[in-house]
């Protein structure tokens, strides 16, 4: 990501603000005065990584809009747990479709601005990996190859976790979910499954596709602030720990998510019409067995190295590919 | 008054998610603290290290020095001479090195003394105190006093104030003007100096008018052995040795010196040696290097001076113009002759093996007890056997550095003032120990430790410069930056920043934050995220 980055005070950019730091210089989230677009009392689990994104994403686009935006959301937690009617958690225009066709609703309000003629409004659409991934993503593709002038956020916690933990396409390889349990001859999700949207969005060749996580705030923030003002289509697949359904301990969210990053089983970079632009560097590097030993859903295969070692290859071919290791 | 029309189905008024207090989902809940940082543990002066950097890394200089001068009145000599077991405890040992902590403070000091900084004494209280000896611990005292409001007097037997700090440590470790500038400050509070003044009757003082009356007269007595010499070369005791380079003339040494022992104190004298212009200057040891007193930097730049060093020898004899030593061996830590001898060639000889007190005159004080090393016993309220006699320093049984004995001087004042009041002083109980473990270094960044740079080797022989030369204002922020604020918030934000559900409520620079229980579910993510640990997590009660 081409951002400032804060050369030296103890922890540079890294953590969310800092005293010695002029306001225009810390995150958007280090602010009083940010949206806090999804507010107090919603009815997220402890510790709910995507509540955090969901607030770190949507909080960034109401700065970079200046407070113009319209979201849409489709069915999942995000929505169950910050909208039970007919009180809801937003702080913000926000609308509800159905499970599988936010991407088309949002294209929809774009069209409807355009109509308008209030092209200082932007449109967001935001669901999790199942709606996303899965269920709506007919209507994604679409969105896609329209070009439609929508960013599309998902949040990725790699399972349908509202209605219990079932595996989604974006389940990594033996994960023990409700529908994937750890008994058999392979235990947990199976390898050689499921997706990584990531690519298949570079792959529709829109202006930007990125991916962050929660654990890097200042990459998300930028990555929002950038991809606001481009027309077009623009997707960010931000990773999004769930302490519910992955069995970690709530307090664990960020570092569960940090951990994914810094091993290269999350790769964090950023594409611009299909080409690979940038790509996070990994500042302490770390085994994924590290990553797999805080959640209960990998218990299963702790004992097992050869399963680790097939993990562990995964990362090491995303740091590979995506250029994950800063060159010595 | 009638409300618009709902949309077709929708019954209700959207309302907001505000009225459902989450804050009793909790079973734990974060609680911000303070945790004692190594560095403060570790401080014998008792500083708030990570208080005074706290406000150094902002460039608040002013309240950096303030801050310190709580507890110390002498950054700028502390700064240079201090050992700083600080530096030691510092959690950052454990991620590259630790903070350059005396540099900091020294270039503080500096600073204060640049900018003329002063510090005023309290109210007048009425009660006077008597000071025996103006060295750190005296000193210090004096200056606590005063800011209490008590007239102080100082008496000193030499003529100057400083004690060890002017007539033991050489001028290339601590100028004279520092140490001077230092001094002056304190005396501009109102202290009374009584200089060539040897106080060898307590009771009088006390009858005098002294309501209290604190002893700190060091240990300059040179310790003696036993060396059978005939026709013996010149010998010399390292505190007289030192103490006359404070003098109109230099001491004379021949052009061959030996300087027996290996403390700092030989160290000095060695060195000091070197720069009058001796041809070749040795220490004799009886230990070796792992096993010496003297802290190893200091041999080894006594060494990159020149300076050879005789590792396991004792002195078996000495002539007008050589000196025999035997070799020794370490077996399992005690010494042991091997009656191997050789003979060295020397001409001058500065004997440096301890330091005693000249605690004769306290024998004749009823309770006080004297021990038969000359040291004084005082309790933890520094006090003697004599009610309101307290003494502190090199007299008393304790590691004998400057630092230690402006603690002493601190904690003296403390019960003294107590003592004067006729209230008892109780110590604010101490916060538990900031641990690595505690702290998230994910989030600090890399930053090597400034150095220091040195006079160069050759002007190092040959003169009284100082060596080791301070850190620029630019340095000096840096290195109080790379402080990770062990146990205590630094305002990052981190804990506003990472709770999903609004929990925390910032009050604006400099005042922190609070929790907002209404709403915390007591995650605990703030509690793991926070970089310095400075959030407790404590079970919720019925």
């Amino acid at each position: 990501m081409e951002s400032k980055t804060v050369k030296f005070y103890q922890t540079g950019t890294f953590t969310v603000g800092n005293r010695l730091l002029s306001e225009e210089e810390r995150h958007v989230q280090a602010s009083a005065e940010r949206t806090n677009s999804l507010n107090s009392g919603h009815r997220a689990c402890q510790g709910c990584g995507e509540a955090l994104g969901a607030r770190y994403a949507i909080d960034a686009a109401m700065k970079a809009t200046n407070g113009q935006l319209v979201a849409v959301n489709a069915t999942g937690c995000l929505e169950v747990f910050s909208t039970p009617y007919p009180e809801t958690a937003w702080q913000i225009p926000w609308l509800h479709s159905v499970f599988g066709n936010a991407p088309a609703v949002a294209d929809g309000v774009a069209a409807a601005l355009r109509v308008k003629g209030k092209k200082n409004i932007r449109v967001v659409a935001q669901g999790g990996d199942g709606g996303t991934v899965d269920i709506g993503f007919g209507c994604l593709s679409g969105m896609f190859e329209r070009n439609a002038d929508v960013l599309y956020i998902c949040y990725d916690n790699e399972a349908y976790m509202n209605t219990g933990v079932q595996r989604s396409g974006a389940t990594p390889p033996s994960a023990r979910t409700a529908t994937t349990q750890a008994v058999g001859v392979h235990p947990g999700n199976e390898f050689g499954v499921g997706k990584f949207l990531p690519r298949i969005a570079m792959a529709h060749r829109i202006p930007f596709v990125a991916t962050a996580s929660v654990a890097n705030l200042h990459d998300l923030e930028e990555k929002v602030r950038k991809a606001i003002p481009i027309q077009g289509a623009r997707y960010i697949h931000v990773f999004v720990p769930c302490p519910l359904g992955w069995g970690s301990l709530p307090q664990h969210t960020l570092k569960v998510a940090r951990m994914a990053m810094e091993s290269g089983l999350f790769p964090i970079f950023e594409a611009e019409y299909g080409k690979l632009t940038h790509s996070y560097k990994i500042r302490r590097q770390v085994k994924v067995e590290e990553y797999l030993r805080l959640q209960k859903r990998f218990a299963h295969i702790l004992k097992e190295p050869a399963t680790i070692g097939l993990l562990q290859k995964m990362a090491d071919a995303n740091i590979a590919e995506f250029n994950l290791m800063e060159e010595k | 008054m009638k409300t618009p029309p709902r949309p077709f189905a929708i019954t209700l008024d959207p309302g907001s998610s505000m009225h459902n207090l989450t804050g009793s989902w909790r079973t734990m809940r974060p609680v911000y603290s303070h945790f004692l940082p190594p560095c403060n543990q570790a401080c014998p002066a008792g500083e708030d290290i990570q208080q005074w950097l706290y406000w150094a890394e902002e460039g608040k200089y002013r309240e950096a020095w303030e801050e310190i001068s709580k507890n110390n009145p002498f950054p700028a000599i502390v700064g240079r001479v201090c050992y700083h077991p600080c530096e030691m405890g510092c959690n950052r040992n454990k991620l590259d090195l630790s903070v350059n902590i005396h540099a900091i403070e020294r270039f503080l000091g500096d600073l204060a003394i640049e900018k003329k900084w002063s510090f005023k004494a309290g109210a007048d209280s009425g009660k006077h105190v008597a000071i025996i000896g103006g060295g750190p611990s005296g000193l210090t005292a004096a200056y606590h006093l005063r800011r209490l409001g008590h007239q102080v007097s100082v008496y000193d037997a030499g003529p100057k104030a400083g004690g060890m700090m002017r007539f033991g440590i050489p001028k290339y470790r601590l100028p004279r003007e520092i140490l001077d500038a230092e001094i002056e400050r304190i005396e501009k509070m109102g202290v009374r100096f009584e200089f060539n003044r040897t106080i060898d009757d307590v009771d009088a003082l006390r009858k005098g008018g002294a309501d209290a009356v604190f002893i700190a007269i060091g240990a300059h007595l040179n310790r003696k052995t036993e060396i059978p010499a005939k026709d013996a070369c010149r010998i010399l005791g390292a505190t007289e040795f030192l103490r006359e380079m404070e003098g109109a003339e230099p001491p004379k040494i021949g052009r061959r010196v030996a300087v027996y022992g290996g403390g700092n104190t030989a160290m000095d004298a060695a060195r000091t040696a070197q720069r009058l212009g001796a041809d070749e200057v040795m220490v004799i040891y009886r230990r070796d290097r792992e096993h010496m007193k003297a802290h190893d930097f200091e041999a080894q730049e006594a060494l990159d001076e020149g300076v050879h060093i005789h590792w396991l020898r004792t002195i078996k004899a000495i002539t007008e113009d050589s000196i025999t030593v035997e070799e020794m061996k370490l077996e399992g830590g005690t010494l042991v002759p091997t009656g191997r001898e050789e003979t060295l060639s020397a001409d001058t000889l500065i004997m440096a093996i301890g330091q005693n007190v000249s605690s004769e005159f306290l024998k004749k004080l009823p309770g006080v007890e004297v021990r038969s090393d000359g040291t004084i016993g005082v309790d933890a309220q520094m006090q003697t056997g004599a009610p309101g006699v307290f003494a502190g320093g090199d007299m008393v049984p304790a590691e004998r550095t400057v630092t230690n004995a402006i603690g002493h001087g601190k904690k003296a004042a403390r019960y003294i003032d107590a003592y004067l009041q006729g209230t008892p002083y109780t110590h604010p109980e101490k916060p538990p120990l900031a641990k690595f473990d505690a702290l998230n270094v994910w989030y600090y960044t890399d930053a090597s430790r400034s150095r220091q740079e040195m006079l160069d080797r050759v002007r190092r022989k040959t003169g009284f410069e100082e060596i080791v030369q301070g850190l620029d204002e630019e340095t000096a922020k840096f290195e109080a930056r790379r402080c990770l604020s062990c146990g205590n918030c630094f305002e990052c934000d981190n804990c506003f920043g990472v709770c999903p559900d609004n929990a925390v409520i910032k009050l604006g620079t400099g005042k922190g934050y609070k929790f907002n229980l209404d709403y915390c579910k007591g995650c605990g993510l703030c509690v793991e995220e926070c970089p310095c640990g400075c959030i407790d997590f404590v079970p919720e009660v019925k």
